[in-house]
């Protein structure tokens, strides 16, 4: 019986560490606003004195992607953007979730033309789905709370041998 | 005081261009207080500069330059240039109906530099060629896309295929 | 420093290293870098792309790449109605959603001739100025926080805030509300809803006045934006600008002065004009709108009439609601209405109006039939950003922040 076979179970010292864990992700989570169009507006007000977002530990709303945790895409995706989000979604570290901000995000909103992506979930994984065009700041922050359920859920050494099926199947 | 400026002008505007260019129209419209000269394809950059440099008339600023598409005549193709003159204060739009295929019209650049991004923009959407142009390149769709998206023929959803997607990511 | 430079200007020490193939030589000011400021960027204000030669830090050449969020609208007009497409012109300047909204139903009510009662024509004008107030407050905010003044941002969102409250109540949502009609708006302005918009003007003025303390104070804000960016007055003309831009380069070119739409010839406003055309210009001119804004609010609350809000023109504009449930004409009305369209006269029409970005102007060529033929839209977030290779050339990166800043382009309407 090695240490990695004890540490495999979820015993008790381990199910701590996981509860610590996902504690301080998910009070931190530090979004990636991806502005494109009209939902940056609600992303910037939900950031704002009256929505404060910051309550939820995510008032650094860092612009690079290299620090961030969330990527919150805000505004309708076009071919010729799609090729940079994915770019963008692939520099940030492990561990990320995303949340597809609108309708125009969720399936391609109001825009059945031709150069409007149908929906980021052609090309990227995403977490929560926020209905809305634009989406009211309290809506925003719903999903927020979502994404901190859903990683209160997973485990500290889940993300070592990281695998799609695995996040999601994490439920909430 | 204010309408009687405005038909004044209008009386000037088309006594000048009658009397300059009464050959080369091809008709004068006055739909809801617009007025519009149709003019032949070889005199647009003649009339364009006579508006411009004109003293009494100085139509510097140019607002737009489109196309329309007509999809069932003969000439498909009419581009509209939209010009405002700050001493008349007087909006006039030409128009210009381009009867060669593959499009292709003179470019207004030489006389109204704003023109350029907006006759670009026009080859993009309907793929009229502006001769002379500084710099003739796509505007909104990414290089190497092949259709032109405002033309009657191409469907609003787009052909699948056209524009590349990134994979789905792990 | 003499041996320094006896050593570069020494020939035979130069053939001797210039025959070395081992080694390279090259003057390293020489090089100009190829950089992209892409189309992710947290100060070119949406999904702009620049590519900038620079010469160290100085820009020698700019090319802006547009085209990022061109969602197609000129080709989904051609294939709906003019009432379907309302809701897309709210989206395309999204900070002024509603002076959009009145741009083009004002430029289909000309080619149908719809004349509109007058409390409906009062309304639109007291929601283009609270949107103009709007658009202009979130242009100052994030123009300062690009500089680097953050606290700007918060002030200005917060008097945002409350304008869009008053949007909430009346149009149902908080920006983009799609409140106008063909014929008139959606729904009428109560008693609670006009005491809030006097409130928030008397607000407003104490607001500025706190927010001018805080900039004009600063001065590495003042610094930062005096005498950059200048635009002189006949490139200008040359390029097509319209609205503050221009107005703050100094020409004298309001599109409610000029060709005046709703009722605002009757209107007492000044319009400012500074000939400076710097950033600081562009930014100064803004908060005198503003000010202008407060002014005609204020002429508006005290004239505005009672009466319908829509016109009674059943073949083209939308009956009441409560009515389609209740009377049959009504009912074939709106169905005709909904699934043929208004069918207006053949033949094409150009109006614009003045929006807090600059001059939008709608060009509809109708055929007769419920869709429009064709519909090009004339933003002046375009036309202002045609201006950047000219404004940029000589500047620095930091510059180039501020420039953009102060032209405050949407791209929502600079791609369409």
């Amino acid at each position: 019986m090695g240490l990695e076979a004890i540490l495999q179970k979820d015993g008790f010292i381990t199910t701590t560490i996981d509860a610590l864990v996902a504690w301080s992700r998910k009070s931190s989570v530090w979004p990636m606003p991806m502005g494109i169009s009209c939902c940056a507006i609600e992303m910037i007000a939900a950031a704002d004195p009256k929505y404060d977002i910051a309550r939820f530990g995510s008032e650094v709303m860092r612009f690079t992607p290299r620090q961030c945790d969330l990527m919150i895409v805000a505004g309708t995706v076009t071919y010729k953007m799609a090729q940079v989000v994915r770019r963008i979604y692939d520099q940030m570290p492990e561990p990320k979730w995303v949340i597809a901000m609108g309708a125009c995000t969720s399936s391609g909103g109001m825009y059945r033309s031709y150069s409007v992506v149908q929906g980021i979930d052609q090309f990227l994984p995403v977490d929560v789905y926020t209905a809305g065009c634009p989406p009211r700041p309290e809506n925003l922050l719903n999903a927020l709370m979502a994404i901190q359920e859903k990683i209160s859920k997973t485990k500290a050494r889940q993300f070592q041998n990281r695998s799609l099926a695995e996040l999601e199947n994490a439920q909430i | 005081m204010r309408k009687s400026n405005f038909m004044d002008s209008k009386e000037l505007i088309l006594n000048k261009v009658k009397e300059k260019f009464g050959q080369a129209i091809e008709a004068i419209s006055d739909f809801r207080n617009d007025l519009c000269f149709t003019i032949n394809r070889n005199q647009i950059v003649e009339l364009s500069r006579f508006l411009k440099e004109d003293s009494e008339l100085e139509f510097i600023f140019c607002k737009d330059v489109t196309a329309i598409d007509w999809a069932a005549r003969k000439n498909r193709f009419t581009t509209v240039y939209h010009i405002y003159s700050f001493k008349l204060n007087f909006n006039l739009r030409l128009k210009v109906n381009i009867d060669v295929d593959p499009p292709a019209v003179e470019t207004v650049t030489s006389v109204w530099k704003s023109a350029d991004w907006y006759e670009r923009e026009t080859f993009d959407m309907y793929g009229i060629k502006f001769l002379n142009h500084p710099d003739l390149r796509r505007m909104y769709m990414p290089e190497g896309f092949e259709h032109y998206p405002l033309r009657k023929d191409f469907p609003v959803i787009g052909i699948p295929g056209s524009l590349p997607l990134p994979n789905k990511a792990e | 420093m003499d041996r320094i430079k006896q050593i570069y200007n020494d020939e035979k020490l130069l053939k001797r290293l210039h025959e070395d193939k081992d080694i390279t030589i090259e003057d390293v000011l020489e090089n100009e870098m190829v950089i992209n400021m892409g189309p992710q960027h947290p100060a070119t204000h949406g999904v702009l792309r620049l590519v900038l030669r620079l010469d160290g830090e100085t820009v020698t050449a700019i090319v802006p790449e547009l085209g990022y969020l061109h969602r197609g609208y000129e080709k989904m007009a051609e294939n709906m109605s003019y009432v379907e497409f309302i809701p897309h012109t709210d989206r395309l300047d999204y900070l002024a959603t509603l002076c959009n909204n009145v741009g083009y139903v004002l430029a289909v009510e000309k080619l149908a001739g719809i004349e509109v009662p007058n409390r409906a024509q009062y309304l639109r004008m007291i929601i283009s100025e609270l949107s103009r107030i709007a658009s202009h407050m979130v242009a100052i905010g994030t123009f300062a926080m690009d500089v680097g003044a953050v606290t700007m941002v918060m002030w200005t969102f917060r008097e945002r805030e409350k304008i869009q409250d008053i949007f909430d109540r009346v149009c149902g949502a908080r920006f983009t509300t799609s409140y106008t009609r063909i014929g008139g708006v959606a729904s009428d302005f109560d008693d609670e809803a006009l005491r809030m918009t006097k409130k928030i003007v008397y607000d407003l003025e104490s607001a500025l006045v706190e927010m001018d303390k805080l900039m004009l104070g600063n001065k590495i804000f003042i610094d930062r934006l005096e005498g950059i960016g200048i635009l002189p007055m006949k490139d200008a003309i040359e390029l097509g600008i319209t609205g503050p831009n221009l107005r703050a380069s100094g020409v004298d070119y309001d599109v409610r002065r000029a060709k005046p739409y709703l009722f605002y010839d009757q209107m007492d406003f000044n319009v400012p004009i500074y000939s400076e055309g710097d950033c600081l210009a562009r930014y100064f001119i803004r908060g005198d709108e503003v000010r202008e804004s407060v002014k005609i609010l204020k002429q508006l609350l005290d004239k505005i009439p009672q009466g319908e809000i829509r016109a009674n023109d059943p073949k083209k504009v939308l009956p009441n609601k409560t009515e389609i449930y209740s009377k049959m004409e009504e009912l074939i009305h709106d169905f005709m209405i909904i699934n043929f369209g208004i069918n207006p006269p053949v033949g094409d029409v150009f109006h614009s109006v003045e929006n807090p970005k600059g001059e939008l102007g709608f060009y509809i060529v109708s055929n007769g039939s419920g869709n429009p033929w064709k519909v090009k839209i004339h933003s002046p977030s375009f036309c202002s950003l045609q201006a950047i290779p000219l404004l940029c050339k000589g500047a620095m990166i930091s510059d180039v922040v501020a420039i953009i800043g102060s032209l405050d382009p949407v791209m929502g309407e600079a791609d369409k």
